[in-house]
């Protein structure tokens, strides 16, 4: 055995420190969505153009978000991101692009896209990373104030932000924030695409205007299809039911109330005093004049036992706002050629004390697929086959739907088969709307399918945000969505199967009265052209028969 | 007999005299189809229904007929080729009515290939539309080969009391063949009937299952001295024969006799589609049946009166079958007792005797002793 060098407790000691959280993310960057090169582009996208929403939205502002990726080098892409929103406090700027898990929206309980204050500093520190450059910031608060422009890193070890050559601009906007980062990178179109990702916000957004300028210099542009800014999410505080043992001692050990009454009373919805004096009942040695932080050492476990135990009402659901059905087909309509529009907006309901609410959208049938109409005398007609978009966000015929998921809004462009929403598709029976569907498998018909969870906390399943954990009580929100859009999808399917059917009849009725025309002919001895006229006599009776039913 | 002078009966060709009417007949359907169409009205055709539940049989009439109920072809899905195939059938025959050509209805199947979509694909499919044809325009008393539409089978042999006259197509000069001036051969009866004139001055016509029993009777010139027209049936009768020994009865007034197998066989189908027609053809028994013949024999009792027992063989289990589905749903033997009361003795017998079991007394037993003895009694022949 060859001798080993034992190491003692002290030697060990002078070898652990603290890890920084940038550190932390310069080794684990896949979780945050930044695994590969082309996935950075599209992360670094999705996180700015998340927050420049959130932020236009907050302010009341319709926004126009304009997206360019331009090419520096082989492998290094430059992505600005710009906003009409409501610009950020020069001091700011720093903290919210240089550190990481700086933010407005990991402490509160509202709707918004991002999650964590995570997203956008990291895509800077991405960008830091790989090329060494500083992001770009430019923003201006109003038209009093002056436009700002600087540069700002993170320093990796401290997670503390560095900002340099802070200057001011002229800047022909009011008010807004650009954001600019060159990162190493790569460019692709297709499904996972940054066009995709913009296309499928446009969907979801109907509101917004988006352009996007891609390396090759062509301009997308995504019109606003709706000018109704959504409604302002209102906050809430967290609802006992949803709260876990860890983050209850948190808020005891914190919190500036003195006694245990008041803190239920205040730092969760939907406690009364009636409500926190049964949960104090239920646990010894407990009395509503408590004093919270010794509460948090010692009886924090049974105090969360008693919460569970404890009857209360569900949370408010007005701080989730949906899309709504009519902006669902709005959106829908937007980006997607298809013959039958369908949306559902279901109400609210509650998991683990989180509201929630699912949405449903359907867009069905590619116009261009030999589709048979009705003409106002009655006639079927087949409708000329339009102009088709070179990305077709509908599925082919034969190939399973497609689907476009969304979570507050915001496209999830990876891991499908990992997300509830996935799984709720192929748990729903699509034979019985007229769909054909394999055993366990997504449905095959020529549709997409538009899905959204709108939550104050939506449950994903990593901190990249690309699938949504199978709670219970989304799946079962997910299923009535889909079956109430199936109902609709099934009475287009037989009424157009029906129409298919006519139109084989009326087709193979009309081709025997030529027939029928020259047997008369020959027996009668009838000119070709009053032989014509029969044949025109029977399809004018024919139409008004049909007419009749 | 034989010297007994007679005027000679006579009857006029049948064609001649309704030579506008199949045509005219056609023309009229066709006609109402043109009517409703330019009235901007959808056509309907209405045929009577050919379906064996709506065949009706009385004895007062005297041969199998079709009942009130109708089927109504019309321009739906489902019918619309059939509709269409209608008319184009009902053209040709007009056709061929009018120029006096003819086809069968093999031939009209394939008349039918050049009709684009609307061809036949089966000939079972054309036969169907042509028999509507011939049960919608057999209202109007025309039949098939009127129509142009002739069988493939030809007719019987016919020998006897008999002049047929008819005129040679080419030349248009009468040609006549007297059936009693055949040395041993015999005249065919043709697919087509209509245009024959026929002369006899027989007492009666005796129609005979089997070609070898013909043969014998005219070989011994039976006919001449029973001044009778003998008639080959050759099984079950074809529409030439049954339509040839029809005009016999009723246009020359002759009394038709039937001397067949003494089997189910003989009896229910043979026999009974002479008289009577069958169910399939309803639509023109009206034509083709001769509600007059009479059964002179084999009959269940002759096997006991003329001793053939043992010239006998059992009755097999298809022969059972036969009759007794003869007795159960035919409503020809249903209305008649005295043939309930003969089926069932054979049954009862167990056995069944052909004609030439006769031989069994002498190969001319048949014409010395039984014809004559039958003929002679003729209130034994069953209806």
């Amino acid at each position: 055995m060859p001798n080993r060098v034992y190491r003692s407790a002290a030697q060990m000691a002078a070898r652990q420190r603290n890890i920084s959280v940038s550190e932390f993310f310069s080794k684990n960057r896949h979780l945050l969505g930044f695994d590969s090169p082309y996935k950075a582009v599209l992360t670094s996208v999705k996180e700015a153009v998340d927050n420049a929403l959130d932020a236009c939205e907050e302010a009341g502002i319709l926004p126009e978000v304009s997206v360019e990726i331009s090419k520096v080098r082989d492998d290094v892409y430059c992505v600005s991101v710009e906003d009409n929103g409501p610009g950020i406090a020069e001091e700011q700027v720093g903290r919210i692009f240089g550190k990481l898990l700086y933010g407005s929206k990991f402490h509160k309980l509202s709707q918004s896209r991002g999650q964590q204050g995570m997203g956008i500093a990291a895509a800077g520190m991405y960008g830091q990373l790989t090329t060494g450059k500083p992001m770009r910031i430019r923003t201006r608060t109003g038209r009093r104030q002056p436009a700002w422009e600087m540069l700002v890193s993170i320093d990796t070890a401290k997670n503390r932000p560095e900002v340099r050559k802070k200057r001011k601009v002229d800047w022909k906007k009011a008010h807004g924030t650009r954001v600019e980062i060159t990162m190493e990178g790569q460019h692709r179109s297709g499904a996972h695409s940054v066009e995709r990702y913009l296309r499928l916000t446009a969907v979801a957004n109907p509101h917004v205007s988006l352009r996007y300028v891609a390396p090759d210099g062509s301009v997308h542009d995504f019109a606003r299809s709706s000018p109704d800014v959504p409604e302002a999410p209102t906050e809430i505080k967290p609802h006992p039911h949803g709260v876990e043992l860890g983050r209850l001692i948190h808020l005891l050990k914190h919190t500036e109330h003195k006694h245990l009454g008041s803190f239920l009373r205040e730092e969760f919805s939907r406690v009364g005093s009636v409500t926190a004096k049964q949960i104090i009942a239920r646990v010894d040695g407990l009395s509503a004049r408590s004093y919270p932080k010794r509460v948090a050492k010692k009886q924090a476990a049974a105090l969360h036992r008693a919460i569970t135990r404890t009857k209360i009402s569900a949370p408010t659901t007005d701080c989730v706002v949906p899309i709504g059905q009519a902006q669902i087909i709005a959106g829908l309509e937007r980006e997607l050629a298809a013959d039958l529009y369908l949306a559902t907006s279901r109400p609210p309901a509650v998991y683990r004390g989180n509201p929630f609410v699912v949405e449903v959208g359907v867009a069905y049938g590619r116009p261009g697929d030999a589709q048979l109409e009705l003409d106002a005398d009655g006639r079927i007609q087949k409708r000329p086959a339009p102009e088709l978009d070179a990305e077709e966000l509908i599925a082919a015929p034969g190939d399973p739907v497609a689907l476009m998921r969304f979570a507050n809004r915001v496209p999830l462009m990876f891991q499908q088969s990992a997300c509830i929403m996935t799984k709720a598709v192929i748990d729903t029976n699509w034979k019985a709307y007229g769909v054909s569907q394999a055993k366990g498998a997504l449905p095959i018909a020529p549709m997409a399918l538009f899905i959204h969870v709108a939550s104050v906390w939506v449950p994903f399943t990593s901190e990249s945000k690309e699938a949504v954990a199978a709670y219970d009580e989304i799946h079962k929100e997910l299923l009535l969505a889909l079956r109430e859009c199936g109902r609709g999808l099934k009475r287009h399917i037989s009424k157009h199967k029906r129409l298919q059917q006519e139109h084989e009849r009326r087709t193979h009725i009309t081709t025997f009265l030529p027939h029928i025309a020259h047997a008369l002919g020959e027996m009668l001895e009838l000119e070709s052209v009053r032989q014509e006229r029969l044949i025109d006599s029977l399809d004018q009776a024919l139409l008004r028969r049909r007419r009749k039913r | 007999m034989a010297s007994k002078k007679k005027t000679p009966k006579k009857s006029r060709p049948r064609s001649r005299a309704a030579t506008a009417t199949p045509v005219r007949v056609l023309e009229n359907a066709a006609r109402s189809v043109l009517d409703t169409v330019e009235r901007g009205e959808l056509p309907v055709m209405e045929f009577p229904s050919r379906s064996l539940s709506n065949v009706r049989y009385s004895p007062q009439v005297g041969f199998f007929q079709l009942g009130p109920r109708t089927k109504r072809r019309a321009l739906r899905a489902n019918s619309a080729k059939t509709f269409a195939q209608t008319l184009r059938l009902m053209a040709l025959s007009k056709e061929m009515a009018a120029t006096g050509d003819f086809a069968t209805k093999r031939e009209a199947y394939y008349v039918s290939k050049n009709w684009g979509e609307c061809r036949f694909t089966e000939q079972t499919e054309s036969d169907a539309v042509m028999d509507d044809v011939e049960a919608l325009v057999s209202r109007d008393g025309v039949f098939r080969e009127q129509l142009g539409f002739v069988p493939e089978e030809h007719g019987g042999s016919v020998v006897g009391n008999l002049v047929v006259r008819e005129q040679d197509p080419e030349t248009g000069r009468t040609l006549s063949v007297d059936c009693g001036a055949l040395g041993s051969g015999a005249y065919t009866v043709p697919r087509n009937v209509e245009a024959l004139t026929l002369e006899s001055n027989a007492d009666f016509v005796l129609a005979i299952e089997t070609g070898g029993m013909f043969q014998r009777l005219h070989s011994h010139r039976f006919w001449r001295k029973h001044r009778c027209i003998l008639v080959e049936l050759a099984g079950v009768p074809s529409r030439a024969t049954r339509r040839f020994v029809r005009r016999l009865s009723e246009d020359l007034d002759l009394p038709v006799f039937c001397f067949v197998d003494c089997d189910p066989y003989g009896i229910a189908n043979i026999y009974r589609t002479l008289k009577v027609g069958s169910g399939s053809s309803a639509h023109v028994n009206r034509f083709f049946a001769v509600p007059k013949a009479s059964y002179l024999g084999v009959t269940p009792q002759d096997i006991i009166d003329f001793e053939l027992a043992d010239a006998t063989h059992p009755l097999q289990a298809v022969d059972i079958k036969r009759a007794e589905d003869a007795l159960k749903n035919d409503p020809f033997f249903r209305a008649h007792p005295r043939w309930r009361v003969a089926i069932e003795q054979m049954l009862s017998m167990g056995v069944r005797a052909e004609q030439q079991a006769l031989a069994k007394w002498g190969l001319n037993f048949v014409i010395d002793e039984y014809l004559p003895r039958k003929l002679a009694a003729r209130d034994t022949f069953l209806p």
